[in-house]
């Protein structure tokens, strides 16, 4: 019993597309942060699917290139946050429309 | 193997390892308060039951009948599924350690392990990695600041320390070259223990000290620092939602004496000898043997050290056991790479 | 067996997500967006990919997630306050990913030839060892580079993360007029390195 590659990427898909939807509509910027996160995520299910499918190791690699992206970004994102949090006092994006600290 | 069979063995197992480990877990705590009360030059319990041997009874008899109190300023939630989170990730990894040698039973060789995965070590990891949710929610959703303290420390702490834990391992896997943990100990067999067959003593000392601090345990105990914080994380917790977090705690220090003996102690190497069914419990024996020398380690220690300062516990986490990790790795690899192997 | 492991923890992928963009509060997005990430580890599994998945759970859920958390226990964050002036983008947007997905749909559907590719699920081909032949071989350089890049998100966030006062706490050495001076008005005197230790004091007070 298999699946067919296409409802892996059509749940990549739908999970891309709700991680687009969060971004759009939370006003959170950790929220809005965390649905990059999400999007990622959803990538990361495709190339994994890929590499499954076609029985390349180079999927599955890029997943950790994916990652450590990620992971460097959360560190840098959360330290410019704590910051904006420093000086704003607040994390509604709608409020940080300067573009200065 | 019919898959009746298998589903059988493996509850079968599950109950008993389930079992043992509680019980363990109790007993352990009695046999902290006796040491630590002798190292104080104290008694320690000793009402109920001859030496207090029944104290753990009559401890977890009082969990379960204790009110439990959920203060009514808590997000509810997760101050209800913090502890079992805690608990449930504790008890789960103990499902990849292996005892033990397969054992022979009716025809069959039944491998004294709930289940032989092929990444066993990366998946405890990655429990353990999990495990720092129980806490650090438990602290926030009590909604009180002494909780909140005490579990922004523990995710600190554990996020810090969990790195050079990880780092620590590299160089048994470079030697082992397997992440199953069954592998690692048969690397291993002949007395040839990461210990100091392959110089892994340093890896040993940062595995142990970072395990300390993940664990929460003296001298890295600032998460539930009583002086200064109450309880900690745990702090508007009562009856067994309190139990759940103690014997998480206490099942974390378990996992984590079986992977020290695991990786660097040779698992259950040891002298076997006599009659065929000695063969098969010795190699036990000597894996519980060793376990509970890291127990004893445990409670040792915390008669012995005073608690790290905040920046302290940072400084040695960062700048001490992470380089030497890292140098660790370096040497490790270069010596396995000259020896061409 | 494959299909309907895949159909739960899609399911639970998709609610959780879901839920994600439905909870008010940072803390319940962020914990629905962990639970997203152990489905996904667990399809990872499905697709053989035991390597990423047990990763997945470390670095993502491990790591990534966790200082997520701690961020929002230390900023103490709140209950998300109601939508301001982006009307015309939920307006566009939700009319645009009900046609984005829709299109994904359709090209992906049993209908499409290209689609109808089934995944070997279970082959375990991308064993530990396999991967990380791959990745200190071929991918070297990349690897590599990661490692830079890790090094300086580590330097741009002890940047932006330390603590700058609002003023500065004093910090600079007194001359010893100015400690003179000092203890003139605090009304003592000493020596000179005792009143340059008693100045400081003084004024860190």
């Amino acid at each position: 019993m298999t699946v067919p590659l296409s409802y892996y990427l059509t749940l990549s898909a739908i999970l891309f597309a709700l991680g687009v939807l969060a971004f759009i509509i939370k006003r959170n910027i950790i929220t809005i942060f965390m649905s990059i996160e999400l999007m990622l995520n959803a990538v990361n299910l495709s190339f994994v699917a890929f590499a499954a499918h076609w029985k390349q190791l180079s999927g599955q690699i890029f997943v950790f290139f994916v990652m450590v992206v990620a992971a460097a970004e959360a560190a840098v994102g959360l330290a410019i946050i704590i910051a904006v949090f420093r000086t704003r006092d607040t994390l509604n994006v709608d409020d940080v429309n300067l573009l200065k600290l | 193997m019919p898959i009746q069979q298998y589903i059988l063995i493996a509850l079968v197992k599950i109950a008993i390892a389930l079992f043992v480990l509680l019980t363990a877990c109790a007993y352990v705590v009695l046999a902290e308060r006796k040491l630590i009360a002798r190292m104080q030059n104290r008694w320690g319990p000793t009402r109920v039951g001859p030496f207090g041997f029944l104290q753990p009874l009559a401890d977890g008899l009082k969990f379960i009948l204790k009110e439990d109190i959920i203060p009514s300023h808590v997000y509810r939630p997760l101050y209800i599924a913090a502890p079992m989170l805690s608990l449930t990730l504790a008890l789960t990894s103990v499902a990849l350690i292996p005892i033990g040698q397969a054992i022979p039973l009716g025809g069959a060789s039944i491998p004294l392990q709930i289940t032989d995965v092929n990444i066993g070590l990366l998946i405890i990891l990655g429990i353990t990695s999990v495990g720092v949710y129980g806490i650090a929610l438990a602290g926030w959703s009590s909604n009180s600041k002494y909780s909140l303290l005490g579990s922004l420390r523990a995710s600190a702490q554990m996020i810090s320390y969990e790195l050079a834990l990880g780092l620590s391992l590299i160089g048994v896997l470079i030697g082992a070259g397997s992440f199953s943990l069954r592998e690692i100990v048969n690397s291993q067999a002949g007395y040839h223990w990461n210990l100091w067959y392959r110089g892994q003593v340093f890896a040993f000392f940062i595995y142990v000290m970072a395990a300390f601090a993940e664990t929460n345990r003296v001298p890295f105990d600032l998460p539930e620092a009583e002086t200064e914080l109450v309880a900690g994380y745990h702090t508007e917790y009562s009856a067994m939602k309190f139990a759940m977090f103690f014997v998480a705690e206490y099942a974390n220090m378990f996992t984590v004496a079986c992977l020290a003996t695991l990786l660097f102690l040779g698992g259950w190497d040891g002298p076997v000898f006599g009659p065929g069914w000695l063969h098969v419990l010795l190699p036990v024996v000597w894996f519980v043997v060793k376990i509970l020398f890291f127990i004893f380690l445990y409670i040792w220690i915390r008669g012995t050290l005073p608690r790290f300062r905040y920046d302290q516990l940072m400084a040695f986490g960062w700048k001490f056991l992470l380089p030497l990790a890292l140098a660790n790795i370096v040497v490790t690899s270069l010596v396995i790479g000259l020896q061409g192997r | 067996m494959h299909l309907a492991l895949f159909l739960i923890f899609g399911a639970l992928a998709v609610a959780s997500a879901v839920n994600l963009v439905a909870q008010r509060h940072p803390i319940n997005s962020a914990l629905s967006l962990v639970v997203v990430m152990g489905s996904l580890a667990v399809l990872y599994l499905l697709l053989g990919a035991e390597f990423v998945a047990a990763i997945q759970v470390i670095v993502y859920a491990g790591a990534i997630m966790v200082l997520f958390i701690f961020v929002i226990m230390l900023l103490n964050a709140g209950e998300e306050e109601r939508t301001r002036g982006s009307r015309v983008a939920m307006a566009v947007g939700i009319p645009g990913l009900i046609v984005l997905a829709g299109a994904l749909m359709v090209s992906l559907s049993e209908r499409n030839p290209a689609a109808r590719d089934r995944v070997p699920v279970g082959a375990m081909f991308g064993p530990p060892v396999e991967v990380g032949r791959a990745l200190f071989r071929q991918f070297l350089l990349p690897f590599e580079v990661t490692s830079i890049l890790i090094l300086i998100a580590i330097m741009g966030a002890v940047l932006l993360a330390r603590y700058h006062a609002p003023h500065p706490p004093v910090a600079r050495a007194l001359d010893p007029d100015e400690a003179a001076e000092l203890l003139e008005i605090a009304g003592t005197h000493g020596s000179a390195t005792g009143a340059r230790e008693r100045a400081r004091q003084e004024v860190r007070r």
